[in-house]
């Protein structure tokens, strides 16, 4: 079967600037969530996942000269550079750089104390090229809020048809005043804490993360190891900005996924969903998780720890649904109160051990766009 | 990467307010129309009746054009994967994005400043639940364009790939696409894709 490896990971986010510190926050229930002033906003503000500046810096200094980049920058290079640090097998000539963003240095529109060019996305992987010396060209991919999950899928199909044996992949995006203003517009913002698939949920949070993985078609010498095994993304043919009613998109990105890993519904243990928290994502995925018999299923959405950051979300949840198959832990979707949707879903109230071999991982965005991933803990088998 | 014999099967290109179907132009306008009047008096020529493209922005349009001439002679199936590329992302409406901000936002610009809202445009237009993904590369990049197109047929994820570049900058544009499919003379290589882009780039 043809499928990749998920080795080496790193989180830099709000909640902590390494996988380790993230996974203790989210067990501890802890939201990296925060009310920030703005007069854009009726509340004068809002909640977001933003992460302090001072912070970065002092962290960012101890692997290059924080002037000479943006925070994008600092957030994704920190991220590669945890990796990099720990694994000094990696061969810089041989290993693909992918990268997933939706916004990118978005916030150099209004400022120009950095060249022009460096807005534009496919200089960002410049950037990350040039920092450490990769040798290939990296691969940028810009497709909405599923271009996280989107990147790990063209890296295992790339490095499955033999294209590239490994490969980092690195996701990352800002909370900026362009991106609050437009989902402020649409109304979509919670002037509160978001609450995913909730009864009183309100809309979303943003959130800002760079979180990069290194993949590869080698099994590791662990004794356990995750594997990605289908992926398949799908789009809705229906509407830009606004879901599918009756989920087609996603539900058919979940069934290729199911059907390239060899699998069954039944046999996924955990799911970790979008889950925006606003109303019509949240029935989207409802409709589409009950259609592919997925109700009963242990599921989470982790936006009320980070706030949705775009770009970063789904390779972001790919990561944290990796440590839940390792840990065999099930962690509480964060603010839950009541079951707000049209069908039923077995949302996680409190963190549990649980025995798990296989996790689904679902993304959506605007464009239409869908993706479903599949995961396997394997042992020695 | 594979060496299966997948074929170029059509393709088209917009550029310099001319339209090229294969490489027949089948329309122009006088260069020196504004892109917005090139873009209406093109939707008019080849009888489009699709009131919604008068919402989308110049990005969009240029898809909906181009993969309406693209489609136009063959049978789409609704499985068509959409691999699309460009260099400046959505950066024309995002300026138009930046400048509303000052004032008063409005979401139907906003939902125009993502580079795969053409992806779902197209898709809704001509009804393919497929595959898409939109890469961002600094120029044309045949190479990318091929070996992602390959792989997503060989794994039998999609009968047939649109796969090209859509760029617009400063109402400078430049868009190629094609249709890869088994059907077709041309066979899929790096420097068929190249030379069909240069061509009307001459």
């Amino acid at each position: 079967m043809k499928k990749i490896y998920l080795l080496d990971d790193a989180i830099i986010s709000p909640l902590g600037f390494s996988t380790e510190e993230n996974l203790t926050a989210i067990k501890n229930e802890r939201s990296g969530l925060k009310f920030h002033k703005n007069n854009r906003f009726p509340s004068e503000g809002f909640y977001a996942g933003i992460i302090e500046n001072e912070l970065l810096i002092e962290a960012f200094l101890k692997i290059g000269e924080p002037k000479k980049h943006t925070k994008l920058e600092q957030m994704v290079l920190l991220a590669v550079s945890r990796i990099l640090d720990k694994n000094s097998q990696i061969n810089l000539s041989k290993t693909a750089l992918i990268i997933s963003t939706t916004k990118g240095n978005i916030d150099l529109l209004t400022k120009s104390f950095f060249p022009e060019n460096r807005i534009y996305l496919s200089e960002l992987g410049n950037v990350i090229k040039e920092f450490f010396g990769f040798h290939l060209q990296p691969i940028v991919i810009s497709n909405a809020c599923i271009s996280g999950g989107l990147a790990l899928a063209v890296a295992k199909r790339f490095i499955t048809a033999g294209k590239f044996k490994q490969a980092i992949v690195v996701g990352g995006d800002l909370v900026s005043e362009f991106v609050l203003s437009g989902f402020h517009s649409f109304q979509a913002m919670s002037a509160e804490p978001c609450r995913p698939f909730s009864k009183n949920r309100k809309g979303i949070n943003l959130g800002e993360a760079a979180v990069a993985v290194l993949v590869s078609s080698i099994k590791p010498q662990n004794s356990i190891n995750i594997s990605l095994l289908g992926e398949a993304s799908v789009n809705d043919a229906n509407h830009i900005s606004g879901p599918s009613r009756t989920g087609e998109g996603l539900y058919k990105s979940i069934q290729n996924a199911l059907l390239e890993a060899q699998i069954s519904a039944k046999d996924i243990d955990y799911l970790s969903a979008h889950g925006t928290a606003t109303p019509y994502n949240d029935e989207m995925e409802a409709v589409a998780f009950n259609r592919s018999g997925l109700s009963e299923v242990p599921m989470n959405s982790f936006k009320a720890y980070y706030g949705h950051t775009l770009g970063a979300s789904a390779l972001l949840e790919s990561i944290l649904t990796k440590y839940s198959l390792l840990n065999n832990e099930l962690y509480a979707s964060l603010n839950f109160d009541e079951i707000g949707v049209s069908k039923p879903l077995n949302l996680i109230k409190n963190f549990e051990k649980k025995e798990l071999k296989f996790a689904l991982k679902t993304a959506s965005g605007f464009g239409g766009c869908n993706l479903a991933i599949v995961l396997k803990k394997e042992g020695n088998e | 990467m594979s060496k299966a014999n997948y074929k170029i099967t059509d393709f088209v290109s917009i550029k310099d307010h001319r339209i090229f179907q294969g490489k027949s132009q089948i329309f122009k306008t006088d260069k020196s129309l504004g892109l917005d009047q090139f873009l209406k008096e093109a939707y008019i020529n080849l009888k489009l009746s699709y009131p919604k493209f008068h919402k989308m922005d110049g990005l969009c349009k240029l898809g909906i054009l181009a993969s309406e001439v693209l489609f136009k002679d063959h049978i789409i199936s609704p499985e068509t994967a959409l691999v699309f590329s460009n260099s400046a992302s959505s950066l024309e409406t995002d300026k138009k994005h930046q400048q509303a901000m000052s004032e008063i936002v409005s979401p139907s610009v906003f939902v125009y400043t993502l580079p795969n809202i053409v992806l779902g445009e197209i898709s809704i237009k001509h009804k393919l639940q497929s595959e898409n993904v939109f890469f961002i590369e600094n120029r044309f990049n045949p190479e990318l364009l091929r070996d992602y197109a390959e792989v997503l047929l060989e794994a039998e994820k999609t009968p047939a790939v649109v796969c090209g570049w859509i760029d617009l900058k400063n109402a400078e544009y430049d868009v190629f696409l094609c249709l890869i499919s088994r059907k077709g003379e041309i066979p899929l290589s790096k420097e068929n894709l190249k030379q069909l882009y240069l061509f009307e780039n001459e």
